[in-house]
């Protein structure tokens, strides 16, 4: 099977001032969209991925062959109702999913970039998409959403396009990457680096995969998208398989099992080159040293109305570094809602089951959909 | 239904103007104003859950701690703040009003009267503490740490200096105004005092 067959893709022809000073064009957006564009062209919402997120949101992601990664609050009568809303999804610029990414071949040198590709920014992600708008012929978005790194492009997104967007949801979030932020993604790439299949990124040239250290990476990120109460109770000291401890180094316990096969199936699926690239934009992201420290700067010209979310127990992203955000709003008297939803599943909670948020979501958009904002 | 309260406060407050209702609850008096008074308007509430039912209402609600959150909005942000029976249940009352009043041009203020003549009688002759339908719970587990009367609030005012601009008790769906020389009978048998204020 070809996997581009399953992967709709806009060549942006205009020239795209990356933010490391590289002037890219006429490189490949890959997107894929859900529900139908109605005729005033006013129910569309543009959907953010996070880290290791792509463009298929929902239904069975044609690659992985598994559920989207947002199922349960993006499809038919869902949170954002595909029945209702025209839902877009693009893979950011630096991943690995049809969009332009260090796996991709440099035209130049006609060998795939690895390293050589241009370090990417949350903005530069962000003015790339924005081209889908046009491509629809949308002059304004109903809303745009996303939780983590993708609400970081929520927040990016409005303040580079302050009326392109009715409506706004940054979700488990933050202004300005954290020093625990950037230290857990520098884990993550230094254990790919150490890889010695990674042979200086150069690994698909040599027909090499840097897996053990992409799946430890992911492990180590893993944990930090749960909680120490969620894990408590889901794996306790459980064992795997085996009625007492074996004195080795095998998973003894049902958590090292879980944080193996995570890492197992995550090198299936994703390119480590990009996880070096797209970690390193989030570390680079930082909107209130962009607005000279004041974070409200971000904000001023719009008209956008905002509703933040926050989860009890993300200590990744914690409900302060989100309320922030909604101070930086109040403080120049802009439309923002706020809350913090009660969940023990850790930053992941965005993406699982958690019925108060995706209640809360549901009817922040069904009703602002009905406004005359 | 309406609550007169409620009906009250927005008698208060002028069309198309701007206000910021502190500890909203489920969001009744924001729609009745927003309905109404066509006011642009912001609540603030500590409860999640009721924060949630005021987005599900559509209104414009964060979560948070009037003692805590006030400070984040820039003086003279709204042209008024609502402060519904819950100045009491602050650790520190005096500092919420003043806030109140920096945060918007002007405040309403309402307070369940403690100087009710069903509170005094019931502590005069049960010698515990009162128990009415507005102050219904044990003073083990009452909310309402700070109680205060009609002419506590009118002494308070001059104590802390800001200026009353309309002063009214509510008995049963009896309104009246509250002027110095009705003072000592409104505190007796008003339930409750609802005070427009402004620094």
């Amino acid at each position: 099977m070809n996997i581009k067959e399953n992967i709709k893709t806009l060549i942006i022809e205009k020239p795209l001032k990356l933010d490391c000073g590289q002037t890219i064009s006429n490189f490949p957006l890959a997107y894929e969209t859900y529900g139908t564009l109605n005729e005033n062209k006013d129910n569309a919402i543009l959907v953010c991925h996070a880290l290791t997120g792509d463009q298929f949101v929902t239904g069975i992601n044609p690659i992985t062959k598994k559920d989207g990664w947002w199922a349960y609050a993006v499809g038919p009568n869902k949170s954002i109702d595909t029945n209702k809303y025209f839902v877009i999804c693009a893979n950011v610029i630096g991943g690995c999913m049809g969009s332009f990414g260090p796996s991709h071949q440099n035209p130049k040198t006609k060998k795939i970039y690895g390293t050589e590709f241009p370090v990417i920014t949350i903005n530069d992600m962000v003015n790339a998409q924005v081209n889908l708008l046009d491509f629809f012929g949308i002059e304004k978005l109903f809303s745009v959403v996303g939780g983590s790194m993708g609400g970081m492009q929520v927040l990016q997104f409005v303040s580079n396009f302050p009326d392109k967007a009715k409506t706004a949801i940054p979700i488990a979030c933050t202004s300005s990457h954290s020093a625990q932020n950037i230290a857990f993604n520098e884990l993550g790439r230094q254990a790919i680096t150490a890889d010695h299949n990674w042979l200086d990124g150069n690994y698909t040239a040599k027909n090499s995969v840097p897996d053990k250290g992409l799946a430890v990476a992911r492990m180590a990120a893993h944990i930090t998208y749960l909680s120490k109460k969620g894990l408590q109770e889901k794996f306790g000291r459980k064992l795997q398989e085996r009625d007492d401890l074996k004195f080795g180094f095998d998973a003894d316990f049902q958590i090292e099992s879980y944080l193996r096969y995570q890492g197992s199936v995550f090198v299936d699926r994703f390119d480590a080159n990009s996880y070096l690239y797209i970690t390193r934009a989030m570390d680079y992201f930082d909107l209130v040293k962009q607005f000279n420290g004041n974070l409200s700067n971000a904000f001023k010209k719009t008209k956008t109305k905002f509703f933040v979310i926050s989860f009890t127990s993300d200590w990744l992203y914690p409900t302060q570094e989100n309320k922030e955000i909604v101070i930086a709003l109040n403080s120049i008297g802009a439309n923002v809602g706020f809350v913090e939803i009660e969940s023990d599943k850790g930053h992941d909670s965005f993406l699982l089951d958690v019925p108060d948020f995706l209640k809360t979501l549901k009817n922040f958009i069904d009703k602002s959909f009905k406004e005359k904002l | 239904m309406m609550k007169t309260e409620y009906k009250i406060i927005a008698s208060m407050i002028e069309n198309n103007s701007s206000v910021l209702d502190v500890g909203c609850d489920n969001g009744t008096l924001m729609e009745y104003l927003k309905v109404n008074k066509n006011t642009n308007i912001r609540g603030i509430e500590i409860s999640k859950e009721k924060v949630q039912t005021c987005i599900a209402k559509g209104l414009t609600v964060i979560e948070g701690n009037a003692e805590l959150d006030l400070k984040q909005f820039p003086n003279n942000s709204f042209d008024y703040v609502v402060l519904g029976q819950t100045l009491q249940a602050f650790i520190n009352p005096e500092l919420v009003i003043k806030e109140l009043l920096r945060v918007g041009k002007k405040a309403i203020v309402t307070i369940p009267n403690f100087g009710h003549w069903k509170v005094r009688l019931n502590l005069l002759t049960k010698g515990t503490m009162p128990i009415t339908n507005s102050l219904p719970h044990d003073w083990y587990n009452t909310p309402n740490i700070h109680m205060c009367t009609i002419k506590d609030f009118v002494k308070f005012s001059e104590i802390i200096g800001f200026k009353i601009f309309k002063s009214l008790a509510l008995k049963k769906k009896n309104i009246s105004n509250i002027n110095n020389s009705n003072l000592f009978f409104k505190n007796l048998f008003g339930e409750l005092g609802i005070f427009l204020i402004e620094k």
